[in-house]
C-alpha cells in the first residue's frame, strides 16, 4: 500500500458535488456530520475545496450544464481519489432517467469505487459506504 | 475601480444551483448578476408523460427540502380542476405532514446561517434538535424525506395511532429547544451586530420584486398562502402569521424561529382533529380526469409554491406549470446585496434560503488589470467568520 492510501485510510477528507440532484442527498451527507451520527470522531472531514479531498461523494444526474464543472472538478482533485456515488439519481439517473437535459450516470463520465443506493439513503447507509471503500484500500 | 466575483454555479446545500457575479469596489457590493438553471432536469416536461398518479413521486423530486410542498400543490390543481373535497382525515393528516416538513426545513436553514457567521455550535445545536422531527416523519411516512404522502383525493397511508403520542411529546420537547434557540439568537449581541440591519430588504421592495415566504414576511410584507387561500384543513385551524418589520437578515431568522411555534401549533390542532374524528376515509376515488385546468397553490417553507395543470382528458397532463418560491426570492438579492460588504454577500444570499454554501469556487477578476483571484466558496465563508469574530472581540474587548 503507498503512503498516500495509508494515509488517506486514517482520516478522509470529504468533498461533496452535486451534479443536478434534489439537495436531498447533499442533506443527509451533512446530516453524518451533525451530532446524532457524527462522523468527524473517525476524522472524517468535509472540505471546502476540491484540492484538499480524498474522497468525492457526488449526487444527482448529470446535467447538460454541470458535465465540464463535473470533469474539471475530477481533474483538479488530488489523486488517488475515491469516488462514491450517493442516491439512485447519481446511480443510474433514478427518476429523471427520460429528462432531455440529463445526459447519464455519473460512472458514464468518471471512474467510480463505490455506489450507495437510495432516494435519499440513509446517513447510515452512507456511512457504510464510506467505510466499505475504506475497507478496500 | 470595479472588480468582478463570480461565485456559483451551484451550492450544493440546499435549492437550485445558481451562479452570482458580485462587482465589487474595494469591500462594497456595486452590483449583482445572477444566472440560474445549472440543476435543470426538464422535471415539467417528464411529467407530462407521465400519468396522473405517477406525478406527485416526480414532483416531490423537485427539491429535497420541500418534499411535501410541491406534491401537495400538485393535488390541489388536480383537485381544483376535479372539483372534489378531500376527506376530513386527509385534510389533517396533510396539514400535519406539512407542517412537520416546515419545521425541519426551517431548523435546516437556522443552523446553515450560523455556520454562516462562525457560529457552529448553532449549526450543531440546530441539526440535532431536527433529527427526531426526522424521526417523527421516518415512522409515519417511511421516509425521512420524500414522503410520498400526497395522492389525488387523499392521502396514501394514515397515521398509526400509536404514533401520536410520540408526535406530542417530540413536539413538548421541540418547544422548549426552539425557545432556548430562539432566545440565544435574540439575546446574543454578536449575532445582533453581525446582523442586524444587514441585506435590508423592505416592504416597497419586498412587493416589487414579488418576494414570497418568510423573506416577504420580514421585510413586512403580509402574505402567507396558508392564509391567504386556506386550503383543506387550514381554514379550521387557528395560527398567526409572524411578520417582522426591518426586512434585515435578523429579521429573518426570526421570523423562522417564531414559524415554527406557529407549526407547533398546527400540528397540536390537527392531531386533537384527528383523534376526536376517529377511524375513517383517508382517500376519495376520482376515476377519470376530464379536459380542463387547475391551479395549486400552498405556502412551502420558502413561500408560496404554484401549480398549473392543464388536462385534454387523457391520462397525463397536458401541461404542468410549477413555480418555485425561491425564484422570485433569489431575484430580491440583487437589491439586498448592493452597498453591503462581500463578507456579508454570503450571508445575504443564504438568508432567502436557497442555501449557498461551501464547494463552489470564487474567483475575482480585477476589471481594469485582468487581474484574477481564485477563492474557494470556504474562503468566503471564512470572510464571514472572521467579520464576526473582529466583531465579538470589539464588542467583549478580549
Amino acid at each position: 500500500m503507498s503512503l498516500a492510501l495509508k494515509a488517506l485510510k486514517k482520516s478522509p477528507w470529504v468533498f461533496h458535488v452535486n451534479t443536478g440532484a434534489c439537495n436531498n442527498c447533499d442533506i443527509e451527507i451533512l446530516d453524518a456530520l451533525t451530532p446524532r451520527f457524527d462522523v468527524e470522531r473517525f476524522g472524517i472531514v468535509l472540505v471546502g475545496s476540491i484540492r484538499h479531498a480524498d474522497v468525492l461523494l457526488i449526487s444527482g444526474p448529470v446535467t447538460r450544464n454541470v458535465l465540464p464543472r463535473l470533469k474539471r472538478l475530477y481533474e483538479q482533485a488530488p489523486k488517488p481519489v475515491k469516488v462514491i456515488v450517493i442516491g439512485a439519481c447519481g446511480c443510474n439517473c433514478g427518476i429523471f432517467r427520460d429528462g432531455y437535459n440529463i445526459i447519464g450516470p455519473v460512472d458514464k463520465y468518471i471512474p467510480v469505487d463505490a455506489y450507495v443506493p437510495g432516494c435519499p439513503p440513509k446517513p447510515e447507509t452512507i456511512i457504510a459506504g464510506v467505510v466499505k471503500v475504506l475497507n478496500t484500500l | 475601480m470595479v472588480k468582478k466575483i463570480p461565485i456559483g454555479p451551484f451550492h450544493p446545500i440546499l435549492e437550485e444551483p445558481e451562479f452570482f457575479e458580485l462587482h465589487v469596489d474595494g469591500e462594497r457590493v456595486v452590483d449583482i448578476d445572477m444566472t440560474i438553471g445549472w440543476s435543470h432536469r426538464g422535471i415539467e416536461l417528464l411529467s407530462e408523460h407521465k400519468t396522473w398518479d405517477q406525478v406527485p413521486f416526480l414532483v416531490e423530486r423537485v427539491c429535497g427540502i420541500c418534499s411535501c410542498s410541491h406534491p401537495y400543490a400538485y393535488v390541489k390543481a388536480v383537485e381544483d380542476l376535479l372539483q372534489i373535497e378531500v376527506p376530513e382525515r386527509a385534510q389533517y393528516i396533510r396539514a400535519i405532514v406539512a407542517e412537520l416538513e416546515r419545521l425541519h426545513s426551517h431548523l435546516l436553514w437556522t443552523g446553515l446561517a450560523g455556520h454562516f457567521i462562525g457560529y457552529n455550535t448553532v449549526f450543531m445545536w440546530t441539526w440535532k434538535y431536527r433529527e427526531p422531527v426526522l424521526d417523527i416523519l421516518e415512522a409515519v411516512t417511511g421516509n425521512r424525506n420524500h414522503y410520498a404522502m400526497m395522492r389525488i383525493g387523499g392521502v396514501r397511508r394514515e397515521i398509526p395511532v400509536e404514533e401520536i403520542p410520540n408526535i406530542r411529546k417530540m413536539l413538548d420537547d421541540l418547544v422548549e429547544k426552539n425557545k432556548m434557540l430562539t432566545g440565544a439568537i435574540v439575546d446574543d449581541p454578536v449575532i445582533h451586530a453581525r446582523t442586524e440591519g444587514v441585506g435590508i430588504l423592505d416592504k416597497k421592495m419586498c412587493r416589487l420584486y414579488g418576494a414570497l415566504g418568510p423573506t416577504a414576511r420580514a421585510g413586512g410584507y403580509n402574505i402567507d398562502a396558508r392564509r391567504d387561500h386556506p386550503i383543506d384543513a387550514y381554514g379550521k385551524i387557528d395560527f398567526d402569521v409572524i411578520v417582522c418589520e426591518n426586512g434585515d437578515v435578523y429579521d429573518k431568522a426570526v421570523v423562522r424561529q417564531l414559524e415554527n411555534f406557529e407549526s407547533i401549533k398546527i400540528i397540536r390542532q390537527a392531531l386533537d382533529k384527528l383523534e376526536a374524528l376517529g377511524p375513517g376515509d383517508i382517500c376519495t376515488e376520482i376515476g377519470e380526469v376530464p379536459p380542463g385546468e387547475g391551479i395549486g397553490v400552498y405556502e412551502a417553507p420558502r413561500g408560496e409554491v404554484l401549480h398549473y395543470i392543464r388536462s385534454n382528458g387523457g391520462n397525463m397532463p397536458m401541461r404542468h406549470k410549477i413555480r418555485a418560491p425561491s425564484f422570485n426570492n433569489i431575484l430580491t438579492n440583487e437589491y439586498s446585496v448592493v452597498g453591503d460588504t462581500v463578507a456579508d454577500a454570503g450571508l445575504i444570499t443564504a438568508a432567502v434560503d436557497p442555501c449557498y454554501s461551501c464547494t463552489e469556487r470564487v474567483g475575482r477578476i480585477d476589471r481594469n488589470s485582468g487581474e484574477r483571484w481564485i477563492m474557494s466558496e470556504g474562503d468566503l465563508i471564512r470572510m464571514s467568520q472572521e467579520k464576526t469574530e473582529e466583531i465579538r472581540k470589539m464588542m467583549t474587548g478580549k
